[in-house]
């Protein structure tokens, strides 16, 4: 499905025309197959549709990094949207209470709460130095009980006795005392899990919020969850006002698509995700992962941001004014290779972007040596200025100088200059427009 | 009460939203590209995938809806047929026939979809039937979980096979084979533990669960059913896709359909897979597990009141 969409994603922008920003068409189609991408991760669709609403206009006008394609700076865009969105501002449980601290555990059946349960007051244990009481109030679910009992035997963590027959209100009072007795600061209270239409279930968590005001009342929901995770959220919110999020089955296929629902229609924060069975697989949350695994375009994302980072833009202008004047340079086509081996040489820029696989393919048939480069740069630097603005000049005489300044021969040198036509001339036809079948297959070989 | 009824009930929330949905954009409007673009958006909110939506669309594009008919029957019935076209050859009954003893039910899904539950209620359906159930207590993983199926087997007077947490899954199958060859046993239900499909090691385990039924009875398991929920979305594909790798699944039940959640995830597995789907999950009490119906879940699903 992720590469699918990848590749879907690669065709429509090949067919976009390079420029240097962002305009509304290709804006427009880029955003039309984001919106596919996000409902296919689960995404709501009224967030989805909104969120591309709030994406638009940011986009258009946007300038566009050179050497990424207008479809690529599209996803950087939605990519960073998305992370903003997740959680730009850390969000930390809340412990500032006077202890005993409450928390409790609220959410669908099967969403994994005890085991969430468990897992939290490990995790507060460990890392904040408390100590935690677990506590079930599923009188509901056969076996409820024990099985957070089990968990609690099982990882040394206290839990509070089972008195058969007690109600859920009644179970929360004798905790709030045993807690006390016992010196546990904190309490977790794992709740029966209940579907958010479901009133009777719903107003007995809103009579235990009152009984145990809790300082963090968490929503547990699967990280698999698919178009009703706004409703549910929304629900859950309005009955006992959630605090934070716990994602689980982070460890699943799931694409996550329902944690940027319930973010977007709720404002709750996420705060930690489950990753796995074993009670130690808990994890604080970390938003640009999810919005990875959402869009599935993390390597997209990770070479604009490569590019951004990486490219000396005033170089660039220098040489994009060049080109314009139909002067490209020695001195430009230096600076391209630096920017080429910053970026891990061609195989690493080649490899970073999914769905090329024309050029790919080309390179693969190429073999390309990546040394190369490094060649090609110790030539041009044995260049006298002159040279290297106006390579014409180079006659016999020089290239012999050229090439024992640069440990070469006359031979590479030689390549290196005919390479240099042949990158001018393209160079030229590309700034008119993107090249229609690739780049030209006789670059390949004067690059081996 | 009668079944659809009883579906009604179950799946109030969800016939009131596509019905209203459908309400909402197509009464008064003129049936345009826009209209056709909100129907497919519509049909996408209620999970029933991207593939099914887009060829609901194409149907009521190529159907000319006329708006001063009645648009909204008109869009209903499309609905409606398109939904029992694609599952009513899937419903499936399961049939504990005599000449089979045991008959071996081995059910599979991803964490919390309901597993244990469903067991308990199709324990209940069976031997309501006067058939003599045993259950089979292979997730030895969660912690409480043979405790869980021993409350449903004391409930509808089942006998239980059960080994210790963390003991070998497989072998508590073996031991629930044998002993129910041995004692003229009419159905054996295998509770196992819930693994994500793309956990490979569970999985295998899972194999091995299914291998070993082998050696008592070469035909078993007679049935490999796998849990889905109905809040689950696109990942379902991807549970159903997984799980039919390690072992053949015989059928689907679909859980925790009296939510909100419309389940049509369940439409956009017909259509992709073919499996037979047995029964629903309506709500928690022990007989809210109703057996699959095409006819009724279209209807319930689309009628507007």
């Amino acid at each position: 499905m992720f590469e699918n969409l990848t590749n879907k994603f690669e065709e429509i922008f090949s067919s976009l025309k390079k420029a240097p920003s962002l305009n509304e068409k290709q804006v427009e189609e880029g955003l039309r197959s984001i919106r596919q991408a996000l409902l296919e991760a689960d995404v709501a669709l009224p967030v989805a549709k909104t969120l591309i609403e709030n994406i638009k206009p940011k986009a258009i006008g946007q300038e566009i990094i050179r050497s990424t394609t207008p479809g690529q700076m599209i996803v950087k865009i939605v990519y960073d949207e998305l992370v903003q969105l997740l959680g730009d501002k850390k969000s930390e449980i809340n412990l500032n209470a006077v202890p005993p601290v409450s928390i409790m555990l609220v959410g669908l059946q099967g969403s994994g709460k005890t085991t969430t349960a468990a897992k939290l007051a490990q995790y507060l244990e460990k890392n904040n130095k408390k100590k935690p009481l677990l506590v079930s109030l599923d009188v509901y679910r056969p076996a409820a009980q024990e099985q957070l009992k089990i968990l609690g035997e099982q990882n040394s963590i206290q839990t509070l006795p089972i008195v058969k027959e007690q109600l859920p209100n009644d179970i929360a009072r004798r905790a709030l005392g045993a807690a006390s007795l016992s010196g546990s600061d904190i309490i977790i209270f794992d709740t029966a899990g209940r579907t958010q239409i479901d009133l009777s279930m719903m107003s007995e968590i809103k009579e235990l919020k009152s009984t145990l005001k809790p300082a963090e009342i968490m929503l547990v929901a699967d990280s698999l969850t698919g178009q009703v995770a706004v409703n549910i959220a929304t629900e859950f919110k309005k009955a006992v006002d959630l605090t934070g999020i716990i994602l689980t089955r982070a460890d699943g296929d799931g694409r996550g698509g329902a944690a940027v629902s319930m973010k977007f229609t709720t404002g709750v924060p996420i705060k930690f995700l489950g990753v796995g069975e074993k009670i130690e697989n808990f994890e604080v949350f970390h938003p640009d992962r999810i919005a990875n695994r959402i869009l599935g375009m993390g390597d997209i994302v990770s070479l604009v941001e490569k590019a951004s980072q990486n490219l000396d833009q005033e170089n660039i202008k220098v040489t994009e004014e060049n080109l314009k004047k139909g002067q490209f340079s020695m001195q430009d086509y230096l600076s391209q290779l630096r920017q080429m081996k910053k970026m891990g040489g061609m195989e690493g820029v080649l490899s970073m972007l999914p769905g090329v696989s024309k050029i790919k393919k080309q390179m693969d048939n190429a073999n390309i040596d990546e040394n190369i480069i490094k060649i090609n740069e110790a030539v041009i630097l044995s260049m006298t200025k002159e040279e290297r603005l106006n390579p014409k000049i180079i006659n016999a005489s020089r290239k012999k100088r050229i090439s024992s300044g640069s440990g070469t021969d006359s031979a590479t040198v030689n390549k290196l200059l005919k390479q240099f036509k042949m990158m001018t001339n393209m160079m030229k036809k590309m700034s008119k427009g993107d090249p229609k079948d690739g780049i030209p297959p006789e670059i390949f070989n004067q690059l081996k | 009460m009668g079944i659809f009824e009883k579906f009604k009930i179950g799946l109030n929330k969800s016939s009131k939203n596509l019905s209203e949905g459908f309400k909402n954009l197509v009464i008064n409007k003129k049936i345009d590209s826009k209209t056709l673009d909100n129907l497919e958006d519509f049909l996408i909110e209620s999970d029933v995938g991207v593939v099914s939506a887009k060829e609901l669309k194409q149907i009521f594009t190529d159907t000319k809806i006329d708006p001063k008919k009645d648009s909204l029957n008109q869009v209903n019935l499309i609905v409606e047929n398109y939904i029992k076209k694609s599952m009513k050859p899937l419903e499936k009954n399961i049939v504990i026939e005599e000449g089979i003893k045991p008959k071996v039910i081995l059910i599979a899904g991803v964490n919390g979809v309901g597993k244990t539950t469903t067991i308990g209620k199709l324990g209940k359906i069976f031997s309501k039937d006067n058939k003599q159930v045993v259950f089979a207590a292979a997730d030895t993983f969660r912690a409480a979980a043979i405790e869980q199926l021993e409350i449903w087997s004391e409930k509808i007077g089942a006998k239980i096979i059960k080994s210790e947490t963390g003991s070998d899954p497989a072998s508590v199958a073996f031991k629930a084979i044998e002993f129910s060859k041995k004692n003229n046993i009419d159905c054996l239900l295998i509770d196992t533990a819930g693994r994500l499909q793309n956990k490979k090691n569970l999985m295998d385990e899972f194999k091995k669960i299914s291998k070993v039924l082998k050696k008592i009875d070469p035909n078993s398991p007679h049935e490999t059913i796998l849990i889905l929920d109905a809040t689950t979305g696109q990942s379902a594909l991807n549970q159903v896709e997984e799980f039919q790798k390690i072992t053949p699944i015989s059928g689907l039940i679909m859980t925790k359909l009296d939510g909100t959640a419309k389940g049509g995830i369940l439409l956009a597995i017909a259509r992709k897979y073919n499996l037979p789907i047995i029964a629903i999950g309506l709500g928690e009490k022990e007989d809210d597990l109703e057996l699959f119906r095409a006819e009724d879940y279209a209807k319930a699903l689309m009628s507007s009141n």
